[in-house]
């Protein structure tokens, strides 16, 4: 029992409709006053930096300056058209959907694999944890720093062990050809571990009598792979995409300090378009309507596990 | 094989499972090749030549010349109180406002609940670094460009830590409060006397999760620091990457981001279990 519960409403009034709906919501405000004013600190930052400035964005896309100090006039859907006719903004867009698809398949898939070998907990199954855990918890531009000597011409890691079994050294990170593919590896070497938590807390959820019954019916390995623990997973599936797709577009910040979306546009990814945008082109209506878009494939991607979302914050 | 002996005895002879288990052990010890390459590089003598800086044998003469440089060239004490200051700025305010909000969804029943639940709800994903734009005429507006408020003030309010104080306060057995209530405790009292002492763990759990993210935040505070100075770890270690790389000085940019993740990882390594349990939690940041 609550100071705020809900006070019993005087329903048997006679008073005129409107009044009562008044005094209604009077009643009902007052005896909400104490949460909102609990909730009234949070509210202002979401109402400032998360509402606002979505609102911000649409605005902004709304307008723009011929010139950085010139003033700024209405333009309707031209940015918007302006960005989607930008083959820079196309081609970031291109790579976002090759290097989302790239990363956040072979993360999974790895995920999986290193869940199912680690599931069971013992001194060795958690070092094992611990290892492939370890590059989430470092900086992504720490690890930027280190895959630079890694994908370094003749004198790298890479071609110091690996690059002699190969005829023509390839030039990992300058060649236009192979640098998304190994911005993509660093990438999934990052947040596999990550999305291994997932999956083994996944696996805890599978039903032990049902893995006993299907030892008892003899099945193998595949067979309970594919009839029993995936489906049982399909929920982490479903969260770890949602997850990983959000990284796709927001975690990039090894294309800002590796390549610099280049070479020839080759790695530029979305948020880095948008970065070059404001802070290099000081085009703050192209930049709004580039995030503007962004969004808009977000929330698709959020609708699609957003009953799910609710269920997992344990609901309204 | 020792390590099966727990396995149901049905699934002891099959074969799968122990390959998959060999071919695990190979990825882990590949996945900590990158850190292995930078202990190794970063005690390595400038001596040994640009040749041999992929060995990832240990130098026989191990020195500790490139942390030195890496300390003297980089101002990296300046960027270790910077983000110390940005994370635990952060993580304050945020104590206070996820406790708040995540009492009134935990305990209060109030007009427009789902509403509000949903504004919540929708933030987990219109995650900040994807409104960097606004945010930054925002900041600048206030007049907190190129200060570490600036950076700081986008984070201060977390639906997932809200989340997660909510169901850590739903667990309190209602009884306790009521105790508190006939005692004549306000409301503020039973928060801090009976719901605060009672959720440490999920506190630390959320500390974990956001002081973690925050430390390795990097294109906000790109956008919104200029001055040398006021750098964090990350942006630091960008410009210094990016000078050393430059002079091909590769010791030195691994004894650099050897200090950089350093605090990271032996917290990390001394807490494992608690940090596991804490990013099982999260989900998103």
């Amino acid at each position: 029992m609550s100071l705020a519960e809900p006070a019993v409403l005087p329903v048997t009034t006679t008073a005129p409709h409107r009044l009562h709906v008044v005094r209604r919501f009077a009643v009902a405000f007052k005896a909400s006053f104490p949460a909102y004013l609990l909730l009234l600190p949070s509210l202002i930052f979401l109402a400032l930096f998360t509402y606002g400035a979505v609102g911000q964005v649409i605005l902004d896309s709304l307008y723009q300056r011929a010139t950085p100090r010139a003033p700024n006039r209405f333009v309707g859907v031209s940015n918007i058209s302006a960005v989607l006719a930008d083959p820079a903004f196309t081609g970031a867009v291109l790579n976002n959907l090759i290097y989302a698809v790239g990363t956040v398949v072979p993360s999974m898939a790895l995920a999986l694999l290193f869940a199912l070998a680690l599931s069971r907990t013992n001194a060795v199954t958690s070092m094992l944890r611990a290892a492939l855990f370890l590059p989430v918890l470092i900086p992504m531009v720490a690890a930027s720093a280190l895959f630079l000597f890694i994908f370094l011409p003749n004198v790298g890691l890479l071609d110091y062990y690996i690059g002699r079994l190969l005829p023509v050294l390839p030039n990992w990170l300058g060649d236009s050809d192979i640098a998304l593919a190994a911005i993509m590896v660093i990438t999934v070497w990052k947040n596999a571990g990550y999305y291994m938590l997932f999956f083994l807390a996944g696996l805890q959820a599978v039903p032990e009598d049902v893995m006993e019954a299907a030892h008892l019916d003899g099945a193998g390995p595949y067979q309970r792979l594919r009839h029993i623990i995936l489906p049982e997973l399909r929920p982490t599936f479903l969260f770890v995409t949602v997850i990983a797709g959000l990284n796709a577009v927001t975690q990039v910040d090894h294309v800002f300090v590796m390549t610099k979306g280049g070479p020839s546009n080759a790695t530029n990814l979305v948020l880095f378009y948008i970065y070059q945008q404001a802070v290099e082109h000081y085009d703050v209506g192209k930049a709004s309507a580039a995030t503007l878009l962004s969004l808009a494939v977000l929330m698709g991607l959020t609708a699609l596990s957003f009953r799910s979302l609710a269920n997992r914050e344990g609901g309204p | 094989m020792k390590l099966f002996a727990d396995a149901p005895l049905a699934t002891r002879g099959e074969i799968t499972p122990k390959l998959g288990f060999a071919l695990v052990v190979l990825l882990a010890l590949v996945w900590l090749i990158p850190f292995l390459w930078m202990v190794v590089a970063a005690l390595r003598p400038p001596s040994d030549g640009i040749n041999a800086m992929a060995v990832l044998l240990p130098s026989l003469s191990p020195t500790l010349d490139n942390i030195k440089d890496a300390w003297e060239i980089g101002d990296f004490p300046r960027y270790v109180l910077n983000t110390t200051i940005i994370c635990g700025g952060i993580l304050l305010v945020q104590f206070v406002t996820v406790t708040l909000a995540g009492f009134a969804f935990a305990r209060l029943s109030f007009a427009g609940k789902s509403l509000i639940f949903y504004l919540f709800l929708m933030q987990l994903m219109l995650v900040p670094v994807l409104l960097i734009v606004p945010n930054l005429t925002l900041v600048a507006k206030l007049g907190l460009y190129d200060t570490l408020t600036g950076v700081m003030l986008p984070f201060f309010a977390s639906a997932f830590g809200t989340f997660l104080m909510r169901q850590a306060f739903e667990a309190i057995p209602a009884e306790l409060e009521d105790a508190a209530l006939i005692d004549g405790a306000g409301m503020f009292q039973r928060i801090r006397h009976i719901y605060v002492p009672l959720s440490l763990p999920s506190f630390s759990a959320f500390a974990i999760v956001s002081v973690t993210s925050h430390w390795n935040d990097f294109i906000w505070p790109l956008m919104v620091i200029n001055s040398p100075d006021k750098r964090p770890l990350t942006v630091g270690l960008s410009v210094f990457t990016a000078t050393a790389e430059g002079s091909q000085a590769w010791g030195t940019i691994a004894a650099g981001t050897l200090m950089v993740i350093a605090p990271l990882l032996v917290t990390f390594l001394i807490f494992q279990r608690r940090f596991i349990s804490s990013f099982v939690t999260s989900g998103i940041k």
